[in-house]
């Protein structure tokens, strides 16, 4: 295939072919970033999270009397035990995502300056279970440390505590976490063992240094307590979720009770997430179009345009597969062309966003697979004012048009 | 004349259905994105309190100690204040009206037929809040200084909360259960929430949404052990039992300024107090701010993110659309080179010729227009659907309605022009010849 003649020609209709070209930059441009935040989102709502997600159900119940905590917890944990189904219960201050964040930051020294926000967790005998937290080194609480811990000016009054494996690497890189101590306005826990990685109470609020920055301490039952957390097996959690709510209902009389199952609270957590990745393929898709329609508009016009010279060309010869190939090779030279000009302008909004909205920088694969699409974009586009260019009679040649 | 290129554009409207069409669907799209986008973010970064902003003003001062900074880059001041700034600032009187907010989620326990415990999204704040912030009353009235020092047990309730609990009478003087604590209501409110909720940026919960449920004075509820949403300690020994004296901040702080005199002259006395308090030992950092209203929220980023991606990615693809719409008028206009030839040969000038394309390119944005608003009233019913806190705001005024023309009509003419103008440059003898 000769591409001389087709540059000829495209420097003949200078304004159709630069307008293709700009539809097309414009386009890959838009495109490439919009596909990027789609995948940006997508990865956030997968964010993994190393608890039982799939068997857990929260039942939070607030305004009950503190001072009687001590006594209502563990009678209220008995009945929920009862509940057919239930494998483990505790109770709990919060829970990631939960989106009520208790934040503290730990150092690892007495006087030390951090700029990570990490996620508080207190947990009653059991949470560990109850929670289906991984221990990767060390060990979970004893009796003994649930019973001495309290809760006072939102601290631990115990010495204990786990963290997880993202701060283990990040506060003693290289070495064992097991043993250290972390402090936090001058009072210290000793790190017993380390968990794999639990999401933050609101991971989009605490930034990337803190999504998995979570530290755990035991609590006996304390009215800092406002969440039970149920384990059973995911196919009763609703099931077990509504028993709860009437166990508790009936035994919390004066407080508010409500539930969610642990998938709800994580689908919650994420649904403007979720819709903003809807709208952006739905702009996406909409936008493919317009460009599609674009390009066949212009093109049908353009063929119409060369009937003649069309003709001419099957006179002396020309196969349809060589009218066809033609306008195929034509757009795909102006496809190139416009995606090159369109990488330019993808890296500059990227850039532009990088500074404006904190966005990660485009990897670079994001170009050639939309150089691709746009690429099968025109070649679909063009096809059919192709196919009835090569359908141009040679007599066309031998008429004044 | 006019009418004449009217009906020739129509005429050529016609004669190319699939063309037209696709013109119009383009500019729809594209406008009825954008529109949709920009009326939300219109809403988003709107003046909560148009009568009034520019003369409410946010004071900061900084107690955090200096190598313990608010934020990581030491630079910005914290976003709220402790109890004793806030108390030594208020018994200053040195603007004309002074408020200290904190917000708190509050439960509400009606007679015991009337339903079950609920929590309701509560103020804590003095007197100066309802006279300040412009808040309307269905009925009674807020509460007064005396009552603040008084630790009086009043309520004002919004209306919503007094259709809920009283079925929409008037329930002045009848009492409210908070937290365990009777409440008497001394007012009821007419619908109001400001958007964005400007008075409690970061003092817990939600930046949009229906407005506070219960009004509490600050003083009642704290002595009745109501807690704040948000509490940050700079300092160890922080308490809920004792935040009045804890070394936390929980607080926010409004005054009200009449004047440029008023704003300078508090400015000085908010930097000598700082100044005084690094004296005293208290603070290590003399630094002060007190933006107004409007510059609290820009400062502070409270439109989303996303909002503001949205409305670009909107006008990145009213541009697709509109050169999209250049290309398929251009392709229409030159294939019709005869008819111009033979308009030119009769005697049009070119500016007859542009003009008849223009008019053209204008029922087209008209047409996208009105398309385009009906994608936009589909686009913000979608999202008054989705879960965003501010969604249930999108509806489209009459402002972003006219707008959808004007827009449509821009964008159209700006799509016509090159058109137009490729079309009053045709040579008309050479088209003549040819047939």
């Amino acid at each position: 295939m000769q591409i001389r003649p087709i540059l000829a020609s495209l420097r003949k209709h200078r304004i159709p072919a630069t307008l293709i070209v700009l539809e097309i930059a414009l386009a890959c441009a838009v495109l490439c970033n919009a596909v990027f935040m789609i995948g940006q989102r997508l990865a956030d709502i997968h964010w993994p999270n190393a608890i039982d997600e799939q068997g857990i159900s929260v039942v939070t119940v607030n305004g009950t009397d503190a001072k009687l905590a001590a006594s209502d917890i563990p009678r209220d944990l008995a009945a929920l035990r009862g509940i057919a189904g239930v494998t483990a219960v505790a109770a709990a201050t919060s829970m990631p995502l939960d989106q009520n964040p208790a934040l503290s930051s730990f150092t690892t020294t007495p006087d030390g300056n951090t700029t990570v926000n990490t996620s508080v967790y207190f947990i009653g005998s059991g949470g560990e279970q109850a929670l289906g937290l991984r221990l990767l080194e060390g060990r979970f609480f004893n009796a003994d440390e649930y019973a001495d811990s309290g809760f006072k000016d939102f601290a631990s009054t115990g010495h204990v505590m786990l963290i997880t494996q993202s701060d283990a690497r990040r506060l003693w890189p290289g070495q064992s976490a097991l043993g250290k101590t972390l402090y936090t306005n001058e009072q210290a826990w000793t790190v017993v063992g380390v968990v794999a990685d639990v999401l933050a109470q609101d991971p989009k609020m605490s930034g990337p240094g803190g999504r998995y920055s979570s530290a755990f301490f035991p609590l006996r039952p304390d009215g800092a307590m406002g969440d039970y957390v149920l384990r059973s097996a995911p196919q009763d959690r609703v099931r077990v979720l509504r028993e709860a709510l009437q166990v508790l209902g009936r035994l919390e009389s004066d407080g508010v009770v409500q539930g969610a199952t642990y998938a709800g609270m994580r689908d919650a957590y994420f649904a403007d997430t979720r819709s903003m990745a809807w709208m952006l393929l739905l702009v996406c898709m909409v936008m493919l179009a317009v460009t599609a329609f674009g390009i066949v508009g212009l093109t049908s016009f353009w063929v119409g345009q060369r009937r003649r010279q069309i003709g001419i060309r099957r006179a002396v010869g020309a196969t349809r597969g060589h009218i066809l190939q033609y306008f195929q090779t034509e757009n795909f030279l102006l496809g190139t062309a416009g995606v090159a000009l369109g990488m330019v302008l993808a890296f500059g909004i990227n850039l532009y966003l990088m500074q404006r909205y904190e966005m990660a920088r485009m990897p670079w694969y994001y170009l050639p697979v939309s150089a691709v699409a746009l690429w099968v974009l025109g070649q679909l586009a063009v096809l059919g004012p192709a196919l009835r260019a090569s359908n141009v009679p040679p007599v066309v040649a031998t008429r004044s048009v | 004349m006019f009418g004449y290129y009217l009906d020739l554009a129509l005429r050529s409207l016609r004669r190319n259905k699939v063309l037209t069409t696709l013109m119009v669907m383009a500019l729809a799209l594209g406008i009825g994105a954008t529109i949709t986008t920009l009326t939300v973010l219109r809403l988003l970064s709107g003046d909560p309190l148009p009568q009034k902003s520019a003369q409410l003003f946010y004071p900061q001062v900084d107690p955090y100690p200096a190598d313990q900074p608010f934020s990581r880059s030491g630079k910005r001041l914290p976003f709220a204040m402790s109890y004793v700034d806030v108390m030594n600032l208020l018994h200053a009187r040195k603007a004309k009206r002074q408020v200290a907010v904190a917000l708190s989620q509050v439960k509400v326990t009606p007679d015991a037929q009337a339903g079950k415990p609920f929590y309701a999204d509560g103020v804590m704040a003095t007197a100066d809040f309802f006279p300040m912030f412009d808040v309307p009353f269905r009925y009674g009235a807020g509460w007064t200084a005396a009552e603040d020092d008084g630790r009086a047990q009043v309520a004002v309730i919004a209306g919503y909360l007094n259709d809920r609990l009283f079925g929409g009478a008037n329930s002045v003087g009848r009492m409210i259960h908070i937290e365990g604590h009777d409440f008497r209501i001394i007012g009821v409110l007419k619908h109001w929430a400001p958007q964005p909720r400007f008075y409690a940026l970061h003092l817990g919960g939600h930046n949009y949404g229906k407005g506070e449920g219960v009004y509490l004075p600050l003083l009642a509820a704290r002595a009745d052990g109501i807690a704040p949403s948000m509490m940050m300690s700079y300092a160890p020994g922080s308490s809920l039992q004792h935040l009045e004296t804890s070394p936390a901040i929980w607080l926010g702080m409004w005054v009200e300024l009449p004047d440029a005199s008023a704003v300078s002259a508090y400015r000085l006395f908010l930097a000598n107090y700082a100044r005084q308090q690094v004296a005293l030992g208290r603070f290590q950092k003399s630094r002060t701010a007190m933006p107004s209203l409007m510059e609290w929220l820009r400062s502070e980023h409270v439109v989303p993110d996303d909002a503001r991606l949205q409305a670009g990615l909107a006008f990145g693809f009213l541009l697709i659309c509109v050169v999209n719409t250049v290309g398929l008028l251009l392709a229409k206009c030159l294939r019709r080179a005869r008819e111009i030839g033979v308009r030119r040969v009769l005697g049009a000038s070119r500016g007859a010729i542009f003009a008849q394309f223009m008019v053209e390119a204008a029922i087209v944005g008209l047409a996208g227009g009105v398309l385009g608003l009906v994608f936009a009233v589909l686009g913000l019913w979608g999202i008054r659907h989705q879960p965003a806190q501010y969604a249930s705001l999108a509806h489209l005024d009459f402002p972003m309605f006219l707008f959808t023309f004007v827009v449509a009509l821009a964008a159209s003419l700006v799509a016509g022009l090159l058109p137009a103008w490729r079309a009053c440059a045709v040579a008309p003898a050479p088209q003549l010849k040819a047939s």
